[in-house]
């Protein structure tokens, strides 16, 4: 059996959570003893390409053409289908970021292809074809059986730790015939966050709550994200009251995170806001009152002020990162 | 413009969340339901500024057996045209899809909006197969929506930092906090949407595709361990030795 792969770049870069898909793939095809074909769409040079090896990738299709620079679920959808048919593969691996929401469930209708979105753990193939994910918002998990012949599976970001394997992988040039009705959007700009460590992507996130009292004591917060090399987030209250971008936010109607480690500074623990962040590995809760919810869905927590915690905080680990 | 929001049911965010029957059913007595907040407060908020700056219909769809009704006058009373419910259990997306792009193709829609996804089974997938079905363009997880004529401006997320995409009707897209501001329906929107029509229809056959077998609830916590706020070294020390993650 094939695991046909896609690899999202951008700038000609691999993002961190196409290697946590080959990654993830390569262990999936080990399982159904078959081999990992990853797809590359958009100019990415050979260097980036043999990138994927290391991570368990056997072979390598590369699609370049111009009208593929920019994102486009349509176009991006098509040829995927297309190269999964003609190598035969009948699993395909993405992850469930803001691009692979938007393909996946178009490969799944093109493929006529069951589809488990979000996915935190590999499958289990002993019998039926079974994959665990996330469900009532970080609240419980559901296995999900696949039943048809084409399978699909988006990787929830951050489910996965990355390891280098020994693999080379063979690089192929592919075309695909595109014609203009397989395009359906324009992208007309991209806005970067300068230097910003994407959230879903944040390995270590620092979050803000409403105890910070204003967008003025935000320093502190960003701060300590930089000398931990953090992303920032923060409650809703905080983007509804346009003190952070609504972007920041995390939780039930906000962004859903699975970082290693998350701190939450001044966030009481509302239901609505564990259901974003539950999955962390490990939460850090600094609250003055001991009596906040947060502390009961947290591993580490300190009693205290947090005008004064953090900053001393900052100070510790910039001599931990000095020893 | 002819508008249809898909629209689908939840548990209350605060819902404690527990299964029966071997953890192979959900638990759903008490629990209250309400409209998935992406599909209220963004999709079909939006929709209704559409229709009101240009002109035309707003149509809520969803496919879901009679208990769900409760739940679609919700929307009317928020202020849609009208509703259809198509009379069959939600229990795979595919199978969702299927049923709202066979009446689409019926109706014939400018915009079709989704909420960027469901916060009980969190798929976030129904919108793109919606468009794969009725080959239109799909713009995900969009914060912003401006139509100018027939043609739609949208602002989408991506990873660290935003897109701006254009695209004409016919669409589809899923909506995201950003792109309108919740809307509380009032007492004379309450009255309206009693007469309101809600139109029932009978699925399609269509196979499914896949199933829940079982759930799991997540590993209970133990318990925090509390640093003094004079010692927070001791805090970093545990970080960096115990939990290894700095
Ligand atoms: C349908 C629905 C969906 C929702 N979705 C979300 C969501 O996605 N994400 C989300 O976050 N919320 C969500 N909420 C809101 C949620 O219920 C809470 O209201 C919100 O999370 C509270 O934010 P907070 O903790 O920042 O503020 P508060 O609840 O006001 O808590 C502030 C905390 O700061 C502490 N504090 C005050 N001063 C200090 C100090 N000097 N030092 C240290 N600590 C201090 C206080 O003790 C308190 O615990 C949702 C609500 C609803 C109804
Ligand atoms: N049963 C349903 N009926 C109508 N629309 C639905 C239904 N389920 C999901 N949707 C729509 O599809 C979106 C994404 O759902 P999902 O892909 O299940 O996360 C939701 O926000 C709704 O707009």
């Amino acid at each position: 059996m094939k695991v046909l792969v896609y690899a999202e770049s951008t700038e000609g870069k691999f993002k961190k959570s196409s290697y946590e898909t080959i990654l993830y793939a390569s262990k999936l095809a080990k399982k159904v003893s078959g081999e990992t074909i990853a797809v590359s769409i958009g100019n990415v040079s050979d260097e980036q390409l043999n990138t994927l090896g290391k991570y368990g990738a056997n072979k390598v299709l590369k699609v370049s053409e111009d009208r593929l620079n920019s994102f486009d679920s349509k176009a991006y959808s098509k040829v995927i289908a297309e190269l999964a048919k003609s190598e035969g593969a009948n699993i395909i691996v993405l992850s469930h970021n803001y691009n692979g929401k938007a393909i996946a469930p178009r490969l799944s209708v093109k493929l006529d292809a069951g589809l488990v979105s979000g996915a935190v753990e590999l499958p289990n193939t002993d019998g039926s074809f079974k994959v665990k994910k996330g469900v009532f918002s970080g609240k419980a998990f559901a296995h999900y059986e696949i039943k048809s012949e084409n399978k699909i599976i988006s990787l929830m970001p951050n489910s996965i730790a990355l390891e280098e394997n020994n693999v080379t992988a063979e690089i192929v040039q592919s075309n695909i015939d595109l014609s203009d009705q397989d395009f359906g959007v324009q992208v007309k700009e991209v806005k970067k966050s300068s230097g910003k460590i994407p959230l879903t992507e944040a390995e270590l996130v620092v979050s803000g709550g409403r105890g910070l009292k204003g967008p003025e004591n935000w320093g502190m917060v960003e701060e300590l994200a930089e000398v931990l090399g953090a992303g920032t987030a923060s409650s809703r209250p905080v983007a509804d009251m346009g003190w952070r971008p609504h972007e920041e936010h995390v939780g039930q109607t906000g962004t859903a995170i699975r970082p290693n480690l998350y701190i939450a500074i001044g966030i009481s623990g509302a239901i609505q806001h564990l259901a974003g962040v539950n999955g962390s590995k490990t939460i850090v809760v600094i609250n003055k009152d001991p009596e906040a919810p947060f502390f009961k869905a947290a591993d580490y927590g300190i009693v205290g002020d947090a005008f004064e915690v953090v900053p001393k905080l900052t100070e510790a680990i910039k001599e931990l990162k000095a020893s | 413009m002819k508008i249809l929001v898909c629209i689908s049911q939840v548990p209350d965010t605060t819902t404690k969340i527990a299964f029966t029957d071997n953890n192979t059913k959900f638990e759903t007595n008490g629990v209250q339901f309400i409209v998935n907040p992406y599909d209220e407060w963004y999709a079909l908020v939006r929709a209704l500024e559409i229709k009101e700056a240009q002109g035309g219909t707003v149509t809520v769809i969803n496919v879901g057996p009679a208990s769900y009704e409760q739940t679609i006058r919700k929307a009317l009373a928020i202020g849609a045209d009208e509703a259809v419910r198509i009379d069959a259990e939600p229990s795979d997306a595919y199978y969702v899809a299927k049923q709202i792009a066979n009446y689409a193709e019926k109706e014939t829609f400018d915009i079709i909006l989704t909420g960027k996804e469901t916060i009980d089974y969190n798929g976030s997938v129904i919108g793109g197969m919606i468009a794969e079905l009725l080959n239109m363009s799909y713009v995900s997880m969009a914060s912003k929506l401006d139509m100018n004529g027939e043609v739609a401006t949208f602002e989408r997320e991506i990873e660290g930092g935003k897109e701006i995409v254009e695209t004409k009707v016919p669409f589809v897209a899923s909506a995201q906090k950003g792109m309108a501001e919740q809307r509380i329906p009032n007492m004379r929107g309450i009255m309206q949407a009693r007469t309101k029509p809600l139109k029932v229809e009978a699925p399609i056959d269509v196979s499914l595709h896949t199933a829940v077998v079982s759930y799991e609830l997540p590993a209970p916590k133990g318990d925090v361990k509390l640093v003094d706020a004079d010692n927070v070294k001791e805090l970093v020390d545990l970080l960096h030795n115990e939990a290894k993650v700095i």
